[in-house]
């Protein structure tokens, strides 16, 4: 398919299949909790009505940072999708995740704060496994290109094993569910507040809300890379993944952020660059 | 351009009056900085290179004079502070030294003493370019510093001007110098400059640190040394492009020796205490030595090596002691909150991901070395020079006081984001480079991918906490912003620009002046792909639309107190807390303490380093055996 249909599909799909996942998994969530929850449009209602909201903020400039992480999140999905150079999409992908902290940040309340700073921890928990994931595909397939990458003949998840189970680790942290939604949860009854979004309310929350739908199908079609050899496959798989992490989060509780970083970082090093290590063995034995 | 500096510098240490120091400062400055730029739009040509062999003999006598000074008064130094250990590396390469001379004295003749290609350009325009901007920047901010400031330090400014420049000449001397026997003069020059330099301030803690600068360099010092007497005495040559073409056999054991003074001039693990002990001196002192000379030469030297140890042992140990050097000094950085002590960490990792390339040696690792070394100088400085504004303005270099920086100073806060942004951010240079080094990492010793992740994920958490802690603002603030003086104003704003334009305008950096000079030396080059060049451009630009944003300030919004727990009290920074007492809003960054401690780190570092560093020279000795 050419990249440019590609890109046009999921500019305008990505919003839409964000938005089902998202009101799937309030769904499923309810149902796991013996709850009949809302209708699987509810997130659209929420930031439809978001979207009407008077705009308050602590300070004036709080909300550029949410535009721009916005805007750099969907570029970052644009990259991946038209199908260009991985370490580039991952370097997108921070740049975006950094303004977003420094939204929080210049927001200035102490429960923002001490979420950014969590985030902070977060990405530094989740960017090793994610550069490792990237260094892997590049591994078997000799490239960085998304779309070579994707036509790769074999199923990478064969070859990567160990790097597909931390990357499903780091996905739980990337989506902020339970156990590892330290930094900003989705329940305000917590002692953080809201955290991250505490002071974000109106639009820009309804552009977090977006935003969120948008990383959703990014990090799904990362997920499908591993079994791109077989679309059907592929689709399930991520599809299953999204099933799995919802029931991870109503599993679990909260994990202390030293917790959160320690494993993490076992994990990387472990099944990541366990994996890594028996490729390159492979390769000059 | 080698002697005027120096000569400058001599002048300037008779000088008394500000004001002549001002002019001539400035002027020559002005001078280097054009000559620099000439030389890197019209090359020299051949025949006036040959033209630069000046009469052998009398310049020898007088490098013997220089040399002989520099040893007694080390000597002196190792006597007066009892420090036996310089004595005896100074005694010893003397003697080296002498022992050459002596030995082979008139047949110690290279073919061209020089050496000027795209590299040594590159690294002129940096030292030209960069360290210009220092020393017009200190010469406002020693002002203040002796004025205002520091009263109890002795005013020695003809000494403390002198030195930048001596230490600049000899930096162009260690570029452009082929003759291996100058090139460890001006080697010498600059350890000595640094020990200087280090000690101004004349204190207890300022003089040990330099002792300390001095015994490490002086070790890198007797390595050169070896180095020169055991390539000549196989070979018969004193020149560095001979030793760079020679085959494994005669030019790997002196390779490894100029790689491990490069490491210890870079401050590489186990050397790195001596750099974090630098920045006791003032900031124009520090900005120098960790962005445009001293630790610069190292890598220089390191990367020049680099066609010589690619593929082999010793070329893996180098590129093992860089990697364990990123990942330390990037999670060192991490638990502090001084913000020279974080600069000085940062350099320490990034003149490892330096030393890393160069140890790996491929064209691509090369290529990636070269432009790191670009970027980081210009970003590295601005850092330092706005730390050191900073630090006069608030009298705290802590990172916590520099909360709403901002506001405080928007100025300076600005310039200092685009600092940290040039540092590690997406678009923009740094992070370029890194993209490289990892492609170049993972094509050659895929294992050693381990240290750049976890070190870049580190190096992402110290410098967005800072980003942040400058964008934070609590309370209400009133403006702590003085006018700049000019020289510091044309130092903030040019390394500004210099920052923005060199990520702009990158593929053509290295496509004019970094792929010819890797062309040359490998026959194949790397650099982006076009691709990825727009992508990077379209991420520069929406960066740059970012402050337009700011048209939008305060339209349209209701402005309210943040939510605090509590019941807000009317000042926006306060609340009442339990038991109706009112308590102040107060935010700190995280350091990690629980997770990761500066001192295991370093004690761990060293350990690692010294002993890579040991097998590496094993690895070099077993080769000749």
């Amino acid at each position: 398919m050419n990249p440019w249909i590609r890109l046009v599909i999921y500019l305008v799909g990505a919003p839409l299949l964000g938005g089902v996942l998202a009101g799937w998994d309030r769904r499923i969530s309810a149902r796991m909790q013996a709850r009949r929850g809302p209708p699987i449009f509810q997130p659209f209602f929420d930031v439809m009505k978001l979207w009407q909201k008077e705009n308050v903020v602590v300070r004036r400039s709080q909300n550029f940072y949410i535009f721009f992480f916005l805007v750099l999140v969907i570029f970052t999905g644009a990259l991946f999708f038209a199908g260009s150079d991985l370490l580039l999409v991952i370097f997108a992908l921070t740049l975006a995740a950094i303004f977003f902290v420094l939204a929080a940040c210049k927001a200035s309340s102490p429960y923002s704060f001490i979420g950014a700073q969590r985030e902070l921890i977060q990405m530094m928990a989740y960017e090793p496994m994610v550069l490792l994931t990237a260094i892997g595909m590049y591994m078997v397939t000799k490239s960085f290109y998304v779309h070579e990458i994707a036509r790769h003949p074999t199923l990478l998840v064969l070859t990567l094993p160990g790097i597909f189970l931390g990357f499903l680790y780091t996905l739980e942290i990337k989506f902020r569910k339970s156990p590892f939604d330290l930094s900003s949860s989705h329940h305000a009854h917590q002692e953080l507040v809201r955290g991250m979004t505490t002071e974000f309310s109106g639009r820009a929350l309804a552009l977090i809300e977006i935003a969120h739908w948008y990383e959703t199908v990014f990090l799904l079609g990362w997920v499908y890379l591993f079994f791109a050899a077989s679309p059907p496959l592929g689709v399930a798989v991520s599809l299953a993944v999204f099933g799995f992490v919802i029931l991870v989060d109503n599993v679990f509780a909260r994990l202390k952020w030293q917790t959160a970083l320690r494993s993490a970082w076992l994990v990387a090093l472990v099944l990541g660059f366990g994996n890594i290590l028996v490729l390159s063995w492979l390769r000059h034995p | 351009m080698i002697l005027g500096p120096i000569a400058t510098g001599a002048g300037l240490l008779c000088l008394k009056p500000d004001q002549f120091r001002k002019i001539l400062v400035s002027g020559i400055t002005l001078l280097v900085c054009g000559g620099v730029l000439t030389l890197a739009a019209f090359p020299l040509p051949v025949a006036w290179e040959a033209s630069l062999l000046l009469d052998h003999h009398w310049l020898s006598m007088a490098m013997m004079v220089v040399e002989g000074g520099m040893g007694l008064y080390v000597v002196y130094v190792g006597l007066r502070a009892r420090r036996p250990l310089i004595v005896v590396l100074m005694l010893a390469q003397a003697g080296l030294m002498a022992w050459l001379e002596w030995a082979h004295g008139s047949k110690l003749v290279a073919a061209n003493n020089f050496l000027v290609d795209k590299f040594s350009i590159i690294m002129a325009l940096i030292n030209g370019v960069v360290g210009g901007g220092i020393c017009l920047y200190a010469l406002g901010y020693m002002r203040e510093y002796h004025e205002v400031a520091h009263r109890e330090v002795a005013d020695r400014r003809p000494l403390f001007f002198a030195l930048l420049f001596v230490f600049m000449g000899a930096m162009f001397g260690i570029i452009f110098c082929n003759n291996l026997l100058w090139l460890f003069l001006f080697w010498e020059i600059t350890t000595l400059c640094s020990f200087l330099l280090i000690g101004y301030t004349q204190t207890e803690e300022a003089r040990r640190n330099a002792l300390r600068a001095l015994v490490m360099n002086l070790a890198g010092g007797l390595a050169f040394a070896l180095a020169i007497i055991w390539f000549h005495r196989q070979s018969g040559s004193i020149e560095l492009q001979t030793l760079v073409t020679s085959k494994h056999s005669l030019a790997l054991l002196p390779a490894a020796l100029l790689c491990f003074a490069g490491i210890t001039k870079s401050a590489q693990l186990p050397f790195s205490s001596w750099l974090l002990g630098a920045m006791v001196a003032p900031t124009p002192v520090s900005a120098l030595l960790h962005s445009s000379t001293m630790v610069k030469a190292g890598v220089y030297l390191v990367l020049r090596m680099a066609p010589v140890i690619t593929g082999t042992t010793v070329g893996m140990l180098v590129a093992l002691v860089g990697s364990v050097t990123f990942l330390a000094g990037s999670l060192a950085a991490i638990t502090t909150s001084d913000a020279k002590k974080v600069l000085a960490w940062s350099t320490v990792a990034n003149l490892g991901l330096i030393v890393l390339c160069g140890g790996i040696g491929t064209y691509q690792a090369v290529w990636a070395g070269i432009l790191l070394i670009i970027f980081h100088a210009a970003a590295k400085c601005l850092l330092f020079l706005c730390v050191g504004v900073v630090e006069q303005r608030l009298h705290s270099r802590d990172i916590e006081a520099m909360s709403g920086l901002i506001l405080n100073m928007p100025r300076v806060g600005v310039m200092m984001l685009i600092g940290m942004a040039g540092m590690f951010l997406a678009p923009f240079g740094m992070l370029i480079s890194k993209w490289a080094v990892l492609k170049a990492v993972v094509d050659a010793y895929p294992s050693l991918s381990v240290f750049i992740v976890f070190g870049s994920a580190a190096t992402l958490f110290f410098w967005v906490k800072w980003m942040g802690k400058l964008l934070e603002v609590v309370g209400p603030r009133e403006s702590a912003e003085k006018p700049l003086a000019l020289g510091e104003a044309i130092a903030l704003y040019g390394l500004s620009a210099t920052t923005f334009l060199a990520c702009l305008f990158f593929p053509l950096i290295s496509s004019w002046l970094i792929e010819p000079y890797v062309f040359s030396v490998y026959g194949q080059s790397a650099s982006m792909s076009q691709g990825n060049i727009i992508i990077m451009t379209i991420m520069m630009v929406m960066i740059m639309l970012f402050p337009l944003s700011f048209i939008n300030y305060g339209r349209g919004v209701r402005v309210t107190d943040a939510y605090l727990g509590g019941a807000n009290v009317p000042s926006s920074a306060r609340f009442l807390g339990s038991g109706n007492a009112e308590h102040d809003v107060k935010t700190n960054n995280y350091y990690l303490h629980g997770f990761v401690s500066e001192a295991w780190l370093a004690r761990w570092g060293v350990r690692c380093g010294a002993t890579l560093l040991a097998l590496m020279v094993a690895a070099a000795v077993r080769t000749v055996i």
